[in-house]
């Protein structure tokens, strides 16, 4: 019926003009398959843990629908406030010490100056590659004070250096983060840094520009763009932090790692140990949101920085 | 590439799919009661302990139609939150499980385990040890049989007790300071606690406290506060805290906790009486060298002990093969052959009859890992000392109705008093709060 009162009397339109009105269904053809996976995998559980976060499931009475309670105690929960402060914290310490460390590591690499720099590129990436579990108890153990590397140290240099206390907790935590990350990161800037022509080396070094000049005007420039990449991957990182606190937890003394230490850790030990999913689903959602404002933000300044 | 894109996308879709109708056909299989003796039948059952396998092979033969899944799904806590998963799904849950006697009034008010009381249980009150038995019973009812049990004791190394001279080990806790400060002048502590909620649950019990107590399925009273048990407790441990008399920096259970007790660092540990296998496992080198005695009292001639640990076979309400399951918990707990196959293996019985006999009493030795039998306790009868221990439990503690969430959460209130932040008496007024706020969240009446 479109096709007799679009096309008139033109009996020789363009056949494209005969379709402009229709929805074109042929994208979507294609997509399907991915589209039913990404709802039900995706989509529907986020649905489904905003649904849960509207209900209370108590021991006496079972579940009720509790409309926005969840969220209200929330609002209220000084545990919940402190956890992501602390992450907060960890973010801004961890995050610039981490990205520092990657860029020198990558410019190192790229100056072609190193000896053996297959090597060094395989053994700077490796910790990524070790489970995050297995390396948290790993570095429990190096940080023992009886008996770990941190007594060997202890007793060579005088000291009482006790790493597991709550003071010095989190920075150890930001070691050990550090320490499995960094060549990852190193490996994505060094990746941008590869893609720079050489011609680009030569003309510098005809104007007379030294090695220093050549990394600030040339090298430091390119980093830009996959720092913004590292910064957002790594700031969604520390939020989520919860592997290595977990893992430390059982090898730490009192209330080192509370079960509140990370806004995930709370959650997990809300939701496992104390029977409230409905609760631990509300600040699973908050979450979410916080974190996607933070790298939203993140990302809309960098965009900013490399329009200028 | 496009092809290959939408292959990809495409397997996933019909994994997903199938995936789906598995999940949808599971409950529907199970519909009929088939417990009765001649037809087969299979029984799910969960547990960590490693001495089952060998009574499982037991009562197989025995009976015959009667099959046992065993799964591991985790140990202790593990386990829970595979449980407590399961039940809220509503389907996956096993048909038994092993749960320890602290964790078991949490299940039972929840509904979610069978009263076995009129299936012959309630006959068994003589069988079993007091403590364990008053452990399985729960508002009138009984929610599982023993399996193990674990009365508290004092393990000591006598080596470093000799070292700083002392002849004997504490009777009363005024004596157990006095050596731990001895203990202290050799390099060692007496024994050592950063923050464990099961302990202090423990000893708040030998102090004869009732801090916890559940009325009906509704009403739950905390008061730890005030409870004069939990006060001497907390007050004494508050002084070998401050006094640096206990280790408070090394964690129970990790690998510098056994290396401490190997070398000697740590020179005692008061807990369960499932303990020698672990010692000798985790402090191979100081065979030998450690004994066994009762826990020091409060004052000198009293002989009041707790439990701490051991664990019940339980049934979840939602089998559906009831009679079978009952068959399996019966002959695991309450059958010698199994019971004689258990404590072989080192758990510590909880049955009057084993701790009565002879064979046992007189043991001096521990089997290790590679079979051979292992002077730990220096020629000590160390069986003697436990039996007494576990004729020595008193009764009347109650553990809370959500003792798991409490245990969890001691360490971020009253753990504070272990790394010098607060004090014991503030940390443990903390936790009361909390749990008390957790109570009312899931609809307790608190008191």
């Amino acid at each position: 019926m479109v096709k007799t009162e679009t096309s008139g009397g033109e009996v020789l339109g363009p056949p494209a003009n005969l379709n402009r009105h229709r929805v074109d269904w042929r994208g979507w053809k294609f997509m399907w398959p991915f589209a039913v996976v990404f709802v039900f995998v995706f989509i529907v559980p986020i649905l489904y843990a905003v649904y849960e976060s509207f209900f209370q499931s108590r021991m006496v009475g079972g579940t009720v629908f509790a409309g926005l309670a969840n969220y209200r105690r929330l609002f209220g929960d000084a545990q919940f406030w402190t956890s992501l402060r602390r992450v907060a914290l960890f973010t801004v310490v961890q995050v610039p010490i981490m990205l520092a460390l990657s860029a020198l590591l990558a410019l190192a690499l790229d100056s072609l100056r190193l000896h053996g720099m297959k090597f060094f590129r395989v053994s700077t990436f490796m910790p990524y590659a070790v489970p995050a579990v297995v390396s948290a108890l790993m570095w429990g153990f190096i940080y023992g004070a009886k008996y770990g590397m941190v007594a060997s140290l202890n007793d060579w240099l005088g000291t009482s250096l006790d790493v597991l206390s709550p003071n010095t907790m989190l920075v150890a935590i930001g070691n050990i983060v550090t320490w499995e990350f960094t060549g990852y990161n190193m490996l994505i800037f060094y990746a941008s840094l590869t893609t720079i022509p050489h011609s680009l080396y030569e003309a510098a070094a005809i104007d007379g520009a030294g090695e220093w000049q050549i990394v600030r005007r040339i090298k430091m420039p390119e980093l830009r763009g996959s720092l913004a990449i590292t910064v957002i991957f790594s700031i969604i990182g520390s939020f989520q932090l919860f592997n290595e606190p977990s893992v430390l937890q059982s090898m730490v003394p009192g209330n080192t790692i509370t079960t509140y230490y990370t806004p995930n850790m709370y959650a997990y030990n809300l939701s496992f140990m104390g029977g409230q999913s409905n609760y631990a689903a509300a600040m699973a959602i908050v979450m979410a949101a916080i974190t996607m404002v933070i790298a939203y933000a993140v990302q809309l300044r960098s965009m900013r920085e490399q329009m200028r | 590439m496009k092809f290959a894109k939408k292959a990809v996308a495409l397997v996933g879709a019909a994994a997903m799919a199938t995936s789906m109708a598995a999940c949808g056909s599971d409950s529907s299989t199970t519909a009929t009661d088939t417990s009765s003796s001649d037809e087969k039948v299979t029984l799910s059952v969960w547990a960590w302990e490693s001495t089952y396998t060998a009574a499982i092979k037991k009562f197989e033969e025995k009976y015959p139609n009667i099959t046992i899944k065993l799964e591991n799904v985790g140990t202790n806590t593990d386990e829970y939150t595979a449980l407590d998963n399961a039940i809220s799904a509503g389907s996956g849950a096993p048909d038994v499980a092993q749960i320890e006697y602290y964790a078991l009034p949490q299940y039972a008010i929840k509904g979610n385990l069978l009263n076995i009381a009129d299936k012959g249980a309630s006959d068994y009150k003589d069988f079993y040890t007091p403590g364990t038995w008053s452990s399985v019973n729960y508002n009138d009812g009984i929610y599982g049989l023993p399996m193990d049990s674990g009365p508290m004791a004092f393990f000591y190394n006598k080596a470093v007790f000799d070292k700083a001279g002392i002849k004997e080990a504490p009777a009363t806790w005024d004596e157990f300071y006095e050596d731990a400060k001895l203990i202290r002048k050799v390099d060692s502590y007496i024994t050592s606690d950063s923050g464990d909620a099961g302990f202090y649950d423990s000893m708040v019990w030998q102090a004869g406290g009732t801090p916890f107590k559940t009325t009906g399925t509704d009403k739950v009273s905390i008061n730890l506060t005030d409870d004069a048990g939990a006060k001497k407790f907390t007050e004494l441990w508050q002084k070998m805290i401050d006094e640096d008399l206990i280790d408070t920096k090394t964690t129970g259970w990790t690998d510098e906790w056994n290396r401490g007790m190997n070398d000697g660092s740590i020179a005692g540990l008061l807990t369960g009486a499932w303990m020698p296998a672990n010692l000798l496992s985790g402090a191979p080198d100081a065979a030998g060298d450690w004994r066994v005695a009762q826990l020091p009292q409060y004052s000198e001639g009293e002989t009041a002990n707790s439990e701490n640990g051991g664990s019940s076979l339980a049934i979840l309400s939602s089998t559906e093969k009831a009679d079978a399951a009952y068959k399996f918990v019966d002959f695991m707990s309450h059958d010698r052959s199994s019971i004689d196959t258990r404590v072989e293996g080192g758990a510590f019985p909880a049955d009057t009859e084993t701790l009565e006999d002879s064979d046992f009493l007189s043991k001096t030795t521990l089997k290790n890992a590679d079979g051979d039998e292992v002077d730990y306790f220096g020629g000590q009868k160390y069986n003697e000392v436990l039996a007494k221990a576990a004729e020595n439990v008193t009764s009347g503690y109650q553990f809370l109705p959500f003792e798991i969430y409490a245990r969890g959460i001691y360490g971020d209130t009253a753990g504070a008093a272990f790394t010098g932040k607060t004090t014991l008496a503030k940390g443990v007024e903390s936790w009361q709060s909390k749990l008390k706020e957790y109570a009312t969240q899931q609809g307790f009446t608190v008191e």
